[in-house]
Formats: C-alpha cells, structure tokens, sequence
C-alpha cells in the first residue's frame, strides 16, 4: 500500500514538466538532430505504382555514382516478413516481388550526402509489371477483385463476429428501431515530426539504432528476428519524440530497416530522414469505416440491442487492423446499460497506404455513430438530448462493488453521470435550448456527446511493464522505465510518482530516454497503457527501494518498521516527528554502513490481473483495459447558413471528464484540450485524406487542413474524481475518451443549429451546404402541397 | 547541380559567420547542418507548419521557405539566442510555467512567433496572438494554453522585469 499520510506532497497538483526546459529552449534531440561521427545519408527509392509486380531492379548506374556507398534492396532481407504478431506476418523490409501500395520502398541507397543519396536512387531502374489494383473495401469484396495478397481469398484483412444476448428478440420488442450508415475517413496521424532513423553496428554482432519510436521494443524484438541478433545485443534508443498518436512510430518504416541495413553493408553509421511528403504518402493512417448502427430502444428511450455492421478499409498489409477491429467493438457495453449486443465487423486489404492504430484507436469510429444516432432518437421520442444519456448511462458502482457489461468488460468506476450533469450545467442547457438558433446568416447550436476509453491495456503476451528506482549515495536517484514519453507527459508523471513514494522533490529524481540497453522491456506508448502500468511499476519499485531503506531507519531511530514515515526529504518516526534523520543522511548511511549495499528497488504492474480476465478476440469476450475512462462534453458551433462553414464557438465548449484521480493536473488538462478536444474538432470539421486510385491528393499541410489557433475554441476542462482502485493512486487514462466523443458533440451541435445530419465525417463546408440546400428544398416542396 | 559555393555573410545569435554554401541551400538547411543550430526543426518544409520559425531582423520567418544567402548581411536569432544565458526569456518561462508544452516540436517556432510579435505589439490582444501564430501548426497542446501564456509573457514583459 501507498503511504497517504494526510495530503499528497506532490501530485494531483500542477507539476512542472520534466523536459521543458530542453524543449523550450531547442536543447531537446529529436530523431533527425541526431549526428554520429562518419555517418551516411540514407534515402529510399519508392515504387510509382499502387499495385505492381517487380520483375528487375538495375542499380550498376546508381553504383556508380561518386559518393555512394551502399545500395541494398529487398532481396538483402533473404525473405524476412514482419508484422504485428506471428499469423500477420504479410510485410517486407522493401518490395521484393510486388508493390501494393503507391510509393512503397523498392530500394535505398547510402551516400556522403543527402543529395548524392536522392541521385542515385533515381539512377536506379526498376521494372514493373502493373496490376489492376483495389481501391476501396467495396471493391475489393467483390467475387473476382484483384487479391492484395495471393494467399488472402476475398481481400478480407481480419473479421470478427460477436453475439451477446438476443439482438433480433430484442428489436422485435423494441418501441423504435433505428439504421442508420455513418462514415469515418482516412485521416493522418497528425504528427509534425516526420519519421526519422540513425543506425549504426559497433560490431558485426551489435545493433544500435536511434529513431523516433514511441513503442521501442517493438523494433527491439523486429530487428532481433530480422538480423538474427540476440536481444541483448539490439539496443533501441528513443530521443525525444514529436508525437505518434498510433501507428508508424510504434511498429517500423521502409526508412528504418533500410538505414540499418544500409549500416551494415556500408560498415559507417547511416540516418534516413522522412520528408513530410512521405510522412503524409506512406505513413499508417486511420481506418475509413463504413459503420451501420441498428439500435432498439423502449418507448422512454432505453437501450435494448445494438447490432453494428461495419466495414473497413485496411490498406496494403495487416498492420494493427486486428486490434483495431477488435477496439471498435469491446467497449460497446460502455458507459451506457447495453442488454443485448451484436457486432460484425470486416476489414478488407486494399491498395492504399495501410491504415492502422490512432488516438481513440477503434472506439472513436463506433461512439461517433452511436451519439448521433442516440441524438436521433432522442428527438425521434420527443426526449430531451441530455436526459435521454441519463436514462442509460451506468451508474458509478458503490465502491467496493463491480459493473460487468454483457461482454464481460468491469468497471469499478463510472463518473459519466458526474460528468454530464457539470457539462449541461456547465453550458446552461436548460436556458439555452429554448433560444433561437438562427441569427441573420448565423445558425448556433449545442450538442453533447459521452465517451469511454480503455486504460492501462492488457494484451496477452505483451504486457511486460516494470520500474528500477536507484538511489544514489547523494539521495538523488535514477528512475528507469521502459516507457516512453512521446509527449504527452509520462516522464514527468512517473518521476513524480517516484518523489511521492520516497518522500522527496521531483528535482531529486533524474529519468533518461529509454535505452533497451539499460531499460526495463515494456510494450510502449499506445491503448492509453502508460500512466496506469507504468505509474503502478514505478510505485512498486520506489516502495521496494523505500523498504530497504526503512529497514535502515528503523534501526538508526530505534522504532518499528512501520512506524517510519519518508515526507519532505526527512524520515521520521510516525508517533514523535522529532526522531528523524534527513533523507540524504539516511542514504549515506544506508550505502554505507554495510559494505556492499547499493539501493536498487524494482517493481512491475500487477494490479489488476487477479479479477480481469484477457480478451479474447474471437468472441468480443473480456478486459482489454486495467480501468476505464468516462467523458461528457458540450459543443457549440456557429454554422454560417450561405456558405456552409462550421467553427466551433470561443466559448461554451466544455468537458467534464473521470480520470480517476489527475496525477499531474496540468497536464492533464493540456492532453485534453488538445490531445483530444482539439483533434475531435479536426476530425469532426477538417480532416481527410483524398485519394484517387492509391494517390493521395493532399499530402502536404497546405492542402491537408488542420486547425490552427483561430480554430482553437479556448475550452473549459472539469476534472470528476472518481479514485479508480485499479489505477495507480486512482488514476485511469486522460484524454483518448474525449478525443472519441468530440467528433459526434460538433456533428450534433450542427444538427442543433441547421436540422441537417452530416453522417460522413468531416463536415466540410461544401456538405454542409449541399445538405442545407436539400432541407431547404424539401421544405419549400412541402409548403407548396 | 550546380554546385557553386557561395558566400554568406550574417549574424546568427548575436555571433558572425562568413561561411560557403550551395546557391540552393535553404537557411534551415545551414542552420541545421552547418552551425549544428538543430533547435530550428524540419517539419513540412513548405511553410505550412512552422516549426522552423526563426526571426529575420527581429521578423518571424519560415526558413525552409528562404534560401541562406538571403540571409546575407542579416542578423537572425534562432530558440538557441533567445535565452539569457541560463535565464528562460518571459515568453519561454510562461510556456514552461503554464503547462503550454507537450511534445514541444513546435515549442521553438511558437517562441520565434511569439517573439516577433511581442518586439512589435507589446500590447497584443488575443486575435492578434492567434494571428502571430496562426502558421504555427501544433498537433497536441490545442493552442489554448501557448495563446495564455503569450498573454502572460506580455503582461510580464510590459511590467519592466
């Protein structure tokens, strides 16, 4: 147990960030400022077809040229495959006999310079046979489509069929029966940083490889199997990370396996560096589904069955999309009461660049149809928006005291309720919903949405997360994870858990980038996983070093163990504060005094694996999260009538969201304001990547459209404390939820102000208009009847 | 290629250089390459994004839309002149101070951006800070928190401290 004594010194307060100093002066490295000496440029010769088989490839002409010093294709892997786990092995290194994705990696080249690098890859020949190609799931699923993968009949990426009670039985006795089809389309990550790799071997037998990962043992085991390496001798160095959100920094890139076997060839260091042109070509990008909703409900509005169909588009290769899939079904019992439950998902490959996880990973795409089709209903029963989220929402179950949904998911806690009522308040619903909405050309609207997000995910045969806590003879100490922070805040939070639990200053705790040389293995940064593991790891291994080190106490001040208190760098006895002994001066003694002794705590996260049972991916059956999050938010958007365009007001948009218990308050309230808040404006108003036949149309941050800070509604943050008693000190995941609720908020508030439902994201100003000028139309055709 | 060296002659942080560069080479580039400044970062190197803001006789500008000679007989501060020595700059200390930075990859641009704006308007409004860094793309602080904290700096900065 957690020592409380009285307050918390440190966190659930606003704390300082570890690594803004670095980052705020330009000190902090990234991937691509990374210099080693006698290092190489890399870059990566990219197929010009979608879909192609490759029947030679010519480098004498790139050889050639002065300065080159290394040209590698895919033959050099000697038919190494990867993939996200063992059956989805589908993915070469480079191309080798065919292309299934417009501008996937055929050939690299390293030279003295960037420049010599680019030249000789266009001085390489490469000839194509090109093949009629697949360009939307509904293509590929028709009988005789071109196959992606020869060995994968249909194109069919992953499917999954789950059934929980009697959904037909239901409808039947259900007072309204709603479908409706909503659309999610492709979106980019939306990371700045692009992708970038330095590796170097120190010996023929040792690998070190630098790169912008957010998930480093996820290389680490890749690059082991790829160049027969044993682990111990793959060392993956993270530097600070510009963002993922999912996907391409978490698994590997064309640019990554080239600059490491490049390296090798050259026997000199070689970096490869994305263009954000690449970045926004070939990176992963999120799912477009096609997802129809059936919802029963009772006359009041009661949830009775929910059956989803959806369909998918997975890209060239298989990637994360069986996760993915799986995610947009395992939290469907959540937040709201769900008795019966069927859901059918498929993922068809097609030749597009691969789709793959992202913020909200597969929840977000079924809570956006769900809230607007609740919205649907609501105004289809004549019950208001609010109070029909109410009607169903899952109460917060009595402390002590589990909820299981129909599918097997618990939940100790549940602050939905808490959440929408301070939103509604928050907002004045009440008052504001009797207002006009239209003023001149202007329409304004409010809409509200709820979320749930899984925290702390629990994956079978990855869920290694643990902590070394070293104290130094000084009494500063090294805090080492295996998490990586790629900047959402983890560094800081998990020294802060550290300082809490040895009752010192966070100032006392250094922690470094993760090395797989020095660090614990830990799955890395996705599923909203760190902040619970690795907060849980880091408490279990500052107590462990905490217990050495009272045992020390307890001797020197003549009192029992557990009588020892550490709080504000002193250790005292809990009866009489006055029998203490200055944190550092009971290091000293405790490296000390015994010859030998050297105070290393470790811990691992356990917590929650004694009541949860692992999910199971073939019956939509189980735990995927420690805990789950909850959010509530309130929209309002002002629609210009004329010409179809949507802002989201300065003010009036709110969130109320349960984290459990904020640990860095700060922090905490930055993540979900932009972390999530402000993607959901971007994926409900902005986003898409355009494509035609495998080409995207806009791969450029001039012509892919991200809000900037006039789009930045300034938004209220309520934080509801619900102490989780899985999470470390209570805490859940921040922010993934109410990046998934936001999307359906604004499309409701549109709804709010105009009466048009826009059910394919993003509401872009041209279908905004088209769908105001059909209302219109219909309404004036009735006037005339 | 034309690879005829040229001559550049211009301050960067307060220190002159006389260096030769390529015709071609973008100011990022030899920032980055050749004076090892890597604070100014490479994002979309199309002027979109920001994230390689650097101010020009105290303007704020993209330099990955600028060749380095135009920069002759220039003085150009990157994040690296900002501070005073150990010191953050107003601007920089409130960023730090109000939770404004995530994964502070567009930190060193939004202080560019900032920066120029507060050497020419130290009064701004909030329209005016969000037009200062309108070019300044941000994929995870939601602007929120770097737009009150340049209202911070302002305040602070008009102060006299």
């Amino acid at each position: 147990m957690v020592e409380t004594f009285g307050e918390y010194s440190i966190i659930g307060k606003p704390i300082r960030r570890v690594d803004a100093k670095l980052k705020v002066t330009g000190q902090a490295k990234y991937a691509a400022d990374i210099e080693v000496a006698n290092m190489l440029w890399g870059f990566v010769k990219r197929s010009p077809h979608a879909h192609a088989r490759i029947l030679n490839i010519d480098t004498s002409k790139a050889e050639k040229l002065p300065g080159v010093k290394a040209i590698i294709t895919g033959k050099d892997f000697n038919g190494f495959k990867w993939g996200w786990s063992n059956p989805t092995r589908d993915e070469e290194p480079l191309a080798t006999t065919k292309v299934r994705y417009l501008y996937e990696g055929v050939a690299a080249v390293a030279a003295i310079d960037k420049d010599t690098a680019e030249e000789a890859c266009d001085l390489i020949e490469v000839e194509y046979e090109p093949l009629p190609g697949v360009f939307t799931p509904f293509e590929a699923m028709n009988e005789g489509a071109p196959l992606v993968h020869e060995n994968r009949p249909g194109n069919i990426t992953v499917e999954y069929h789950w059934n929980f009670g009697d959904t037909e039985k239901a409808f039947a006795e259900s007072y309204l029966v709603r479908e409706d089809t909503f659309q999610t389309p492709r979106m980019a990550k939306g990371y700045i940083e692009p992708p970038a790799t330095v590796a170097y071997w120190p010996d023929p037998n040792r690998l070190v490889f630098i790169g912008a990962k957010g998930s480093p043992y996820f290389p680490y085991r890749i690059l082991s199997r790829c160049f027969k390496l044993p682990l111990s001798n793959v060392r993956i160095i993270a530097p600070f990370i510009g963002c993922d959100f999912g996907g391409t920094k978490n698994d590997m890139t064309n640019g990554d396996f080239s600059a490491v076997m490049l390296a090798k060839k050259a026997g000199r260091p070689v970096k490869i560096v994305a263009s954000q042109f690449d970045t926004l070509t070939t990176d992963l990008r999120r799912h477009p589904m096609w997802i129809t909703m059936k919802t029963g409900v009772t006359k009041d509005g009661i949830l009775t069955g929910i059956h989803n169909k959806i369909v998918s588009d997975g890209g060239a290769y298989t990637r994360m999309s069986p996760l993915t899939h799986f995610l947009t079904g395992i939290c469907m019992g959540m937040p709201y009461h769900l008795p019966n439950f069927k859901h059918d998902v498929t993922c068809y490959f097609t030749n597009n660049p691969s789709s793959a996880a992202m913020r909200g990973h597969g929840i977000y795409h079924t809570t956006f149809a769900r809230e607007c089709q609740m919205d649907m209903i609501a105004d289809e029963l004549g019950i208001d928006r609010v109070e029909i989220r109410h009607r169903n929402l899952i109460k917060n179950p009595e402390p002590g005291t589990i909820y299981e949904t129909i599918n097997g998911v618990h939940i100790a806690t549940a602050g939905t309720e808490e959440c929408l009522t301070k939103v509604a308040a928050a907002v004045k619903w009440e008052e504001r919903k009797k207002k006009e909405r239209v003023k001149g050309n202007k329409a304004y609207g409010m809409g509200f949405a709820t979320g749930t997000y899984l925290s702390g995910t629990q994956l079978s045969a990855h869920n290694a997360c643990a902590a070394i806590v070293r104290v130094c003879e000084d009494g500063t100490v090294n805090y080492l994870t295996g998490a990586t922070d790629v900047g959402m805040g983890s560094d800081t939070v998990g020294s802060a858990i550290v300082a809490e639990v040895l009752g010192i200053t966070i100032d006392d705790v250094d922690i470094k980038r993760v090395d797989t040389a020095y660090t614990p293995a830990d799955p890395g940064s996705y599923g909203s996983r760190v902040t619970v593991l690795a907060g849980e790891a880091a408490i279990n291994a500052a107590e462990d070093a905490k217990q050495q080190l009272r045992e020390v106490a307890a001797k020197q001040l003549g009192a029992m163990q557990d009588e020892i208190v550490f709080k504000n760098r002193q250790v005292f006895v809990k009866s009489n504060h006055a029998r203490s002994i200055p944190w550092e001066r009971l290091v000293r003694m405790a490296c000390y005094d015994a010859p030998g002794r050297v105070i290393i705590g470790r811990g691992h996260s356990k917590r929650s694996t004694d009541l949860h049972t692992l999910a199971d991916f073939s019956t939509g059956r189980g735990d995927i999260g420690t805990n789950y999050s909850f959010t509530a938010q309130a929209a309002q958007v002002e629609v210009d009538v004329e010409t179809g365009v949507v802002r989201c007001t300065e003010d009036n948009n709110v969130i109320a969201h349960d984290c459990g218990f904020p640990l860095n308050t700060q922090a905490v309230e930055t993540q979900v304001l932009g972390g999530s808040y402000h993607q959901g404006v971007s994926a409900a108003l902005y986003e898409e990547f355009k494509m035609d036949k495998g080409l995207t149309l806009n791969p450029n941050f001039v012509d892919y459209k991200r809000p900037r800070a006039y789009e930045a509604p300034m938004t209220e943050v309520i934080h509801v404390i619900t102490n989780d008693p899985f999470g470390p000190f209570g805490a859940k995941e921040a922010s993934e939820g109410s990046t998934c609720s936001a999307p359906p908020a604004i499309i409701n508030a549109i709804h709010d102000a105009t009466g048009v439902w826009i059910k394919d994201l993003p509401a872009e100003p041209e279908k905004v208009y088209w769908a105001l000028k059909e209302k219109k139309e219909k309404e004036q055709k009735k006037k005339k009847k | 290629m034309n690879d005829k060296l040229m001559d550049l002659r211009f301050t960067v942080n307060g220190k002159p250089y006389e260096l030769k560069v390529k015709p071609k080479a973008l100011l990022l580039d030899v920032l980055r390459e050749d004076l090892k400044l890597t604070g100014t970062r490479t994002g979309c190197e199309v002027s979109a994004c920001g994230a390689c803001t650097v101010n020009i006789d105290g303007m704020a500008a993209r330099s990955c839309s600028i060749l380095a000679l135009q920069a002759n007989g220039r003085e150009v501060t990157t994040i690296e002149g900002v501070a005073d020595g150990d010191k953050l700059h107003p601007i920089q200390q409130a960023m730090v101070d109000h939770g404004a930075i995530e994964c502070g990859f567009c930190t060193s641009g939004m202080v560019m951006s900032a920066r120029a704006l507060l050497a020419e308007n130290p009064k701004p409004t909030r329209e005016e800070i969000k037009k200062a860094i309108q070019g300044n793309m941000c994929a995870d602080s939601g602007y929120a928190k770097y737009i009150e904290a340049i209202e911070i700096a302002a305040a602070k900065l008009r102060g006299g401290e």
